[in-house]
């Protein structure tokens, strides 16, 4: 990215100041060396993202920003609807709700070792994963409409976990607002076989174990202890969420004249908060964020399955459940007055800091956390919400590496075949149903994650609690 | 760019005129010797995250019938797939390239409903109104090993345009 044109703030913070038909100024967190790396289109998405109606305070990208669609993946941008905000399905992404959630074992690396590869097969067996595969649930139209205006709680309620891990998860397990009669039939019957299973690409299922930890009593408050092994799932809300962002962008690129909004990039795509369109898109993808949070709690269920049968004492404690593509309704304090605002976080993982209302018990006095995933043979990271007043960047941080090579570039340089064999020779096993997916995620084709949470730490985005290596991969 | 096998299932080579993809005897016998000369191409570009899929063909219909190719090839070799069942697709659209984003999440959407791998389209456009025939084969995970899922096309690099040298390109970044 060529900085010539950004001022800086600190070491870990830049701004493009507003001018032209930006409505905000656009500030990008990030070391030199982050920012150098990043693509020329995060600062062009970032400033397209500025020139949005009703944005406030300014257009944001995270450490791990990348080029997106329309926003950077990595981006947060605020809007109010008392003056004249938006809502914008390329702002939330065709993978609504995407997030990760961690897993408590209380086992130590030492207690899986002798089981990991029969482990690592019984994972790959019962989590159904990649192109094609399908769960063992198939919803009718009745079941669906539930699950949609129930999240988790539906999924508890079916027999899928216990009530105790609705307190932690964001919204408590259900996301208010949801209409499943704004979700289309298409979207719906792309679902109907899809809950329960993680996709494909970078989303996956790994056994972590936490190599260092580097805040001690947040750790003790999360249960985090070295040496210790989690469970994190990464996947969202699946076809049914893909369906509803590629039917909205398409309606509000089509009706964004009549709205009297200049699109900058067709990708872009919005509609006013107060219009019909805005509404019904807020109602599905409400819908679609409970589709996700059901789908990573059936998956939670299936996990606890199979580490029942090897280790029958453990009960997989679900740490925490966030979400890093949604459009929330939220109260910020901006240059002193509270606002009532609609945050898109693309690629972003809300960071509620200590005391904030929406936390669960649990954390409140901690603060909320953060996961910033890694890929396979890369670190992630668990980090806590900072506390610091103002806020920064609507309390957000970032939610991993991002890719530093393409696809192909990734395929051009790896074999799957070759990457399961070097990283079981690191004492991670690798299962997936694609050698070519295993190469196109090859851990060398993302950023180094550990600079990622350093400028989020730095910046003053997120606390850095602990550090974890994988020891089983599954991916789709 | 990444060049795609663009002859499903009849083991010819990578670089292959359009007309080895089309399916009527009649419509290849109709068409010039500057049309034969013009070699038809589904390629992938890069995209940092995702991956971008173009059609260049002699025509708009040809075009989009190898941009549907290459979004195929994001998942698994073309060659894989035996076309054994068909799906007819139609879509419409107020431009070229909100039609080339509809039919690719057509194809998108039938293939996710059906587990379906599609590798021969036939794709003609009338008025902003398309209509395509599609062939393939129920998923075999263990043959055609897919890489990836597409999630959606995207509004990115979307574009729908006649080359000076006559080639009709079509593209647009695949959400993966």
């Amino acid at each position: 990215m060529d900085l010539s044109s950004l001022s800086t703030i600190s070491e870990t913070e830049w701004r493009l100041p507003a001018s032209g038909t930006m409505r905000v100024p656009a500030v990008i967190f990030g070391s030199p060396a982050l920012l150098a790396e990043m693509d020329d289109k995060v600062l062009e998405q970032i400033r397209n993202v500025a020139c949005l109606p009703g944005i406030v305070e300014a257009a944001y990208a995270m450490p791990d920003a990348h080029w997106g669609y329309g926003f950077p993946i990595g981006g947060v941008a605020a809007f109010d609807p008392e003056e004249g905000g938006i809502v914008s399905a390329g702002g939330v992404g065709f993978d609504v709700s995407c997030g990760v959630r961690n897993l408590l074992t209380g086992l130590r690396r030492g207690d899986i070792e002798g089981v990991k590869s029969d482990l690592a097969d019984s994972l790959f067996r019962n989590i159904p994963a990649g192109v094609g595969s399908t769960g063992k649930i198939t919803l009718d139209e009745r079941e669906m409409d539930a699950m949609l205006a129930g999240g988790a709680r539906w999924a508890v309620a079916e027999g899928y976990g216990v009530p105790a891990d609705l307190e932690r998860i964001e919204e408590g397990g259900c996301m208010a607002g949801a209409d499943p009669d704004a979700v289309s039939a298409h979207a719906k019957k792309r679902q109907r076989d899809e809950m329960g299973t993680l996709g494909s690409g970078n989303h996956y299922l790994e056994v972590q174990e936490v190599v260092a930890v580097h805040d001690q009593s947040v750790a003790a408050a999360f249960g985090l202890r070295l040496g210790e092994v989690v469970v994190a799932i990464h996947c969202g809300s699946r076809g049914l969420g893909h369906q509803i962002g590629t039917e909205f962008l398409r309606e509000m690129a089509v009706a964004a004249p009549d709205h009297g909004i200049i699109l900058p990039d067709l990708e872009l795509a919005c509609a006013p908060l107060r219009s019909e369109l805005g509404q019904r898109y807020l109602g599905a993808m409400r819908a679609a964020i409970n589709c996700a949070l059901a789908n990573r709690q059936i998956l939670t269920h299936l996990a606890r399955r199979v580490f029942g049968h090897f280790f029958p004492d453990r009960s997989l404690d679900l740490l925490f459940d966030v979400s890093h593509n949604t459009c929330k309704e939220e109260w910020h304090d901006v240059a002193g007055r509270k606002r009532h605002l609609f945050v898109h976080r693309k690629g972003a993982t809300r960071a509620f800091g200590a005391h904030h209302p929406d936390l669960p018990a649990a954390y409140a006095a901690v603060g909320q956390p953060v996961f910033i995933g890694g890929s396979m043979g890369t670190s992630s990271a668990i980090m806590v919400g900072a506390s610091i007043r103002p806020e920064r960047a609507f309390a957000s941080a970032c939610h991993g590496a991002g890719r530093s090579l393409s696809r192909h570039q990734a395929l051009k340089r790896w074999r799957g075949r070759q990457v399961i064999d070097d990283l079981a020779r690191r004492g991670i096993v690798v299962k997936s149903p694609s050698a070519r997916g295993v190469a196109e995620e090859a851990p060398g084709a993302y950023k180094d994650v550990d600079a990622v949470v350093e400028a989020a730490h730095g910046a003053g985005l997120a606390r850095k609690v602990a550090r974890l290596e994988p020891v089983i991969c599954v991916k789709g | 760019m990444r060049h795609i096998g663009r002859d499903a299932g009849r083991g010819v080579s990578h670089r292959l005129g359009f007309l080895n993809r089309r399916g009527g005897g009649a419509a290849q016998e109709a068409r010039s010797d500057d049309e034969m000369a013009l070699e038809a191409v589904a390629e992938h570009f890069p995209h940092g995250a995702d991956v971008g899929v173009r059609g260049i063909a002699h025509t708009k219909a040809q075009a989009f019938e190898q941009a549907a190719l290459a979004l195929t090839e994001i998942v698994t070799e073309v060659g894989s797939i035996v076309p054994e069942e068909t799906v007819e697709i139609e879509c419409a659209a107020p431009s070229d390239g909100l039609l080339l984003a509809d039919w690719l999440n057509r194809v998108i959407y039938e293939m996710a409903v059906r587990h379906m791998l599609f590798g021969r389209f036939t794709v003609t456009i009338e008025n902003g109104h398309l209509r395509a025939r599609a062939w393939g084969e129920k998923i075999d995970r263990a043959r055609h090993a897919p890489a990836v899922e597409p999630k959606g096309a995207t509004f990115t690099a979307l574009k729908v345009e006649r080359r000076s040298d006559g080639a009709w390109v079509a593209q647009c970044v695949i959400d993966v």
